[in-house]
């Protein structure tokens, strides 16, 4: 029944195509340099989160431990990372109390372990590069990705203060005119703007590791495995070739 | 078997082991077991690709039955410690993410599996006379299945698994008179809950289980009753040998099939391995973004969709529109096109049942039926707005989701592969079936 | 004609072919076992909860014993008098393992008073026997316990006795003495139980 077969990988294929393609968010993300492998680019992310993020979010299911995975020593960990109250086998809390954080921002901040699952690695890197000046706003603050965030701006120190302005016109899906909108660097912070999207891609990386801690593990030994598989491969398919001689 | 003395069997091999089977056979009929269920199970020699997934679903309930085993250790069926339980396994247990990743990934190759062996029993009209109740303990496995699914998906307590288990229950809800009693009495509460979460976590890890098991026995012992079908759809044991008596198509499941199915299942386990280490979450299909949010009572999800096992059967309930002010229609649709699979036996008037000697009207309605499958499983993942809507100026149908009238059409078509399979398997011109299968 | 046709069998290369294949497939099950069997390990929660204990001697009275849990077990730290370190040299022939030559102890802490100091006891608080923790009972020659009870502890389950360095009288239940374990002195004032490393 090869045409039913290829009926079907047809269609399958068709389903799949589409599933991938409708996808697409509707603001262009940038592309986030992950890679687990650089250490030193996720221990100085871990630095970053856990000076920054941490102040007000939880990550209440990574534990300090587990930075040794990303090659630091139990020593540099207590040393740098910890908090003076907490332990290190203890999870990454925040110091803030929820009550007071429902004072402040309206809400508790969410948890953080797992926004690179959530919103993925590229929201995460476009996001925190993506704040900008918008007196409407009740923090003073606004976003590209996510339209009247309740967060502030809490590294414009780093990055400093963007603002939305126009820069040209466009024809859009029906004729009209519609403005095109760029950021642009109003007050440059203590950061270049090169450093400053290392350090987030830094934290991005960062925050994928802390997603999935595993992840790095996973794909190493995915190879292996695969390559036992193929191995079986030949030797099951022999061993069914020299059986199936039998069949006449 | 009657308990009439039977005679001691020669030991098959000299030693120790011989022996041992000469006493565990004048006490349990193990040499039988194996010679019917295995040694001397004739088979079809002509088997092809479509004849390897009963093997590899069978795998998988196995690895579903360990993997869970090992994820109940850790996990806790309570709303407060649910979602944190599934990190717990997924950092803090070593192993964990494995064992976790082997379960989810395990659950959607089931269910793909599943559809390729139905698949095949379509096309090679396996349901047919004597087949009738192989079949039926088939579609039952399918229902425990979906059932299974269902109320293991709720277990991680994401924002994915509350709200997609509030839509199903809610469909329950829908049924007339006692809806909405019934829906309460399935959440053990107002709205899902711990008590809900709690009995769900009983149902998957025990209950179904133990349907899932029992019809799997009976469905093989069915299957060794009857025998194997085959891609000709033609009866091996019509043609015995003179001298032996055995089916002259026929070789023992022992070695020929054991060791192709062998080779099939390591390349399965290449596919599925690819899965779990490289793409565990499948793009969001396997294992879904916004259930990496713990669910939350008070805040939807922007797109909720169903697992895509269960988006054929969704994209058809939303295409039903709700008559009498109620939406009662659309869940019976969606009901009716899990059901009528079970009549299928007494629907085939054909007198060939392998779709190599069908006559073209069914090939072309059992091709519109598998594409109308697939199709309406991508239109239950995506928005009803994905394909725009119709111009406002047609008649009837104007200003609705194009996707919508697509999935409304789509369900006629799969319903009329059905419903007028009686007239035409009758009217079709079927080509001769040959007397012995083609090898 | 039946299907099988077996003139042209060549048993060596089957044989071959099916133990290949068991190789492949006996190191497929084991490779697989590992993770389940390794899952059922104490998790990273576990050994964080394990985490060593910190115990400031401030709090401890000379005499007395401060219990304190270390990975779920009462583990003791006992402040012995003077008194009491004289009379562990006393009682060797009572003893069943008077240099504790077939207990768990680290190695400083395989003497007579089975510590770093003598006058600081620490021990595992559970019978070698059956797991129960005995009491402690440091009156000498204490009335149920017979004239020549040097003070130390009494398992309530079984009755195994043992001095004040937890080694076990000879004739009990208790196979061994009380397990020590791994400590070390942070400061004159305060140890750490379960950690011996070198270093800060």
């Amino acid at each position: 029944m090869k045409t039913a077969m290829k009926l079907l990988l047809a269609s399958l294929s068709f389903a799949v195509v589409s599933a991938f393609a409708s996808g697409g968010a509707e603001v262009h993300l940038d592309s986030a340099p992950i890679n687990l492998k650089d250490t030193a680019s996720l221990q100085r992310g871990a630095k970053t989160f856990i000076n920054y993020c941490l102040n007000c979010h939880n990550a209440q299911f990574m534990r300090y431990s587990h930075l040794t995975q990303i090659g630091l020593t139990e020593q540099q960990i207590k040393d740098n990372l910890l908090f003076t109250t907490d332990k290190f086998g203890d999870t990454m809390v925040s110091a803030l109390d929820p009550a007071d954080a429902k004072d402040w921002f309206g809400g508790v901040p969410p948890d953080l372990t797992l926004s690179a699952r959530v919103r993925g690695s590229d929201w995460l890197y476009t996001y925190l590069r993506g704040f900008y000046r918008d007196d409407a706003s009740t923090t003073g603050w606004n976003n590209t990705v996510f339209k009247n965030v309740a967060m502030p701006h809490v590294l414009h120190d780093l990055q400093g203060t963007q603002a939305m302005g126009k820069v040209g016109e466009k024809r859009g899906h029906d004729g009209k005119m519609e403005p095109v909108m760029k950021l642009g660097l109003d007050r440059a912070g203590s950061m270049s703007p090169g450093d400053y999207d290392r350090t987030i891609a830094d934290l991005v990386n960062y925050m994928t590791y802390m997603a999935e801690p595993a992840r790095a593990q996973r794909t190493q030994l995915g190879v292996l495995v695969l390559f036992f598989l193929a191995i079986a491969f030949f030797v099951t398919l022999w061993l069914k070739h020299e059986y199936w001689k039998d069949v006449k | 078997m009657s308990n009439a003395p039977k005679p001691a069997i020669a030991p098959p091999y000299p030693g120790f082991i011989g022996n041992a089977i000469v006493w565990i056979d004048a006490r349990f009929p193990l040499v039988q077991l194996y010679k019917t269920q295995v040694g001397e199970y004739y088979a079809p020699k002509n088997f092809n690709i479509w004849y390897y997934f009963g093997a590899l679903a069978t795998l998988i309930l196995v690895m579903q039955i360990v993997t869970g085993i090992f994820l109940t250790m850790n996990y806790k069926p309570d709303a407060k410690f649910a979602f944190a339980s599934v990190e717990y396994i997924m950092r803090d247990v070593s192993w964990g993410w494995l064992i976790r990743y082997m379960h989810s990934t395990g659950a959607s190759m089931f269910f793909l599996v599943v559809y390729l062996h139905m698949m095949r029993g379509l096309m090679y009209g396996s349901y047919r006379k004597p087949r009738e109740l192989l079949w039926i303990f088939g579609c039952m496995i399918y229902l425990a299945l979906m059932a299974e699914a269902f109320f293991g998906y709720l277990l991680p307590w994401g924002q994915m698994s509350y709200w997609g288990a509030q839509v199903i229950i809610n469909l329950f809800g829908a049924i007339p008179v006692i809806g909405e009693d019934l829906a309460v009495w399935i959440r053990g509460d107002f709205s899902i809950s711990d008590a809900t979460l709690n009995r769900f976590f009983a149902f998957h890890v025990i209950a179904l289980p133990l349907v899932l098991l029992g019809l799997v026995a009976a469905h093989l012992v069915a299957l060794h009753e009857v025998g194997s079908n085959n891609p000709d759809g033609i009866e091996i044991n019509k043609n015995p040998d003179p001298n032996t008596g055995t089916p002259r198509d026929g070789i023992p499941f022992h070695p020929y099939y054991t060791v192709k199915d062998t080779f099939g299942v390591v390349v399965f386990l290449g596919v599925f391995t690819a899965i779990v280490f490289f793409a565990p979450e499948m793009g969001g299909y396997f294992l879904e973004a916004p259930n990496f949010i713990q669910a939350d009572p008070l805040k939807t999800p922007e797109h909720i969709a169903p697992v895509w096992y269960f988006t054929p059967f969704y994209a058809m309930l939303r295409a039903v529109p709700s008559m009498f002010g109620s939406q009662f229609p659309g869940v019976a649709v969606m009901g009716a096109a899990t059901l009528i699979l079970f009549t299928l036996p007494w629907l085939d008037r054909g007198k060939v049942k392998s779709v190599r000697y069908r006559g073209p009207i069914y090939k072309r309605f059992l091709t519109a039926f598998v594409i109308s499958f697939i199709i309406l499983g991508y239109l239950g993942v995506v928005p009803t707005t994905v394909w725009g809507q119709l111009s406002k100026s047609l008649p009837l149908i104007g200003g609705a989701d194009v996707a919508t009238i697509v999935a409304r059409v789509l369900t006629v078509v799969y319903f009329a592969f059905f419903f007028l399979m009686p007239w035409y398997t009758k009217v079709d011109k079927e080509k001769p079936e040959p007397e012995r299968v083609t090898f | 004609m039946t299907a099988i046709v077996l003139n042209q069998v060549d048993p060596k290369k089957r044989r071959f072919l099916i133990a290949a294949s068991s190789v492949v497939g006996a190191g497929a099950a084991a490779a697989v076992a590992v993770p389940f069997v390794a899952s059922m390990l104490p998790s990273a929660r576990a050994v964080a909860a394990g985490a060593p204990v910190p115990v400031d001697l401030n709090k401890i009275e000379p005499g007395q014993l401060l219990i304190v849990e270390f990975r779920g077990a009462p583990h003791w730290v006992i402040k012995r008098t003077p008194e009491m370190v004289a009379q562990l040299s006393k009682h060797d022939a009572l003893l069943a393992d008077a240099q504790s030559a077939s207990s768990k102890q680290p190695d400083y802490a395989k003497n007579a008073s089975r510590s770093i100091k003598p006058e600081l006891f620490v021990a595992r608080g559970v019978c070698t026997h059956l797991g129960c923790s005995p009491t402690f009972r440091k009156e000498i020659g204490a009335a149920d316990l017979g004239s020549d009870w040097p003070g130390g502890f009494f398992c309530p389950c079984h009755q195994s006795k043992f001095d004040m360095s937890g080694r076990v009288f000879a004739g009990m239940p208790a196979p061994t003495n009380l397990a020590i374990p791994p400590y070390k002195f942070v400061s004159d004032t305060s140890i750490l139980i379960g950690d011996d490393s070198k270093g800060a």
